[in-house]
């Protein structure tokens, strides 16, 4: 499975929601592959990815995808990730 | 990798400033100050949130700001700015902003590794208020230090 951590500019927040993606995947024991990506390689990286991670403010910028949006409002805040992973991947 | 290193100067506490630009424009000054830094730098930091929008605001009250690798990031760095009265960045959770942590990394590699400290110290959702709350720059960096003790091989058993 593929997850896309999604960021403006490919570094900083996306590496953050990534870390923390990857932590919350670890709590619920679901083994993914989860990548950073910023807005300008979102379409390739996302293309057999399953679910994107970003903000609120992104999900405009991705565009049409087949992929699972879920929005994320604290990127450090485990539950908040690990109950919305649960809830698209379950 | 640890956080990079911290200086006094790179820490302003209690700032009043009148909007999201005026924040991140200290956390541009705060890098610039502290050497890791060229002037372009915190334009580019602007520029960013104009293109994209209040997405660096990551959690409540918390803004990171940063911007891509680039000639005037002469080393990688961080700040810390803590403001009197919060601003609003325009998101639509996680307003009014009150901590900017302004990010320069020269290369995206080495980047991932440091944030991964950063997401150890913050997923204390404690840290924002207490940093927010910090009455000098000493403070803020003994805050930091003492959740993630930098300069040791910190791992993700750390995490709580």
């Amino acid at each position: 499975m593929k997850i896309v951590a999604l960021c403006g500019v490919g570094i900083g927040t996306s590496a953050i929601l990534k870390v923390n993606a990857e932590r919350a995947l670890e709590r619920l024991d679901i083994e993914a592959d989860v990548t950073a990506a910023d807005i300008a390689s979102v379409k390739l990286a996302a293309a057999d990815a399953q679910v994107i991670l970003t903000s609120s403010e992104l999900v405009p910028s991705i565009g049409k995808t087949n992929a699972d949006v879920i929005v994320i409002d604290n990127f450090f805040d485990l539950d908040e990730l690990t109950a919305k992973l649960e809830t698209a991947l379950g | 990798m640890s956080l990079p290193p911290l200086p006094l100067d790179a820490i302003d506490v209690g700032l009043h400033v009148p909007d999201w630009r005026a924040a991140v424009g200290a956390a541009g000054a705060a890098l610039e100050r502290s050497g890791s830094t060229g002037p372009g730098y915190t334009e580019r930091m602007v520029g960013v949130i104009e293109e994209f929008g209040a997405y660096v605001v990551i959690a409540p009250g918390l803004a990171l700001a940063h911007a891509r690798p680039g000639p005037d990031v002469l080393t990688e760095g961080l700040s810390v700015v803590t403001l009197a009265e919060p601003v609003a960045f325009g998101h639509p959770h996680n307003d009014p902003v009150n901590v900017i942590l302004g990010l320069a990394v020269t290369t995206g590699d080495e980047h991932v590794h440091f944030v991964a400290e950063l997401a150890n110290v913050f997923n204390d959702a404690s840290i924002i208020p207490a940093l927010a709350a910090a009455p000098d720059a000493a403070s803020v960096r003994s805050l930091l230090g003492i959740t993630a003790p930098t300069g040791e091989d910190a791992s993700t058993e750390e995490t709580s």
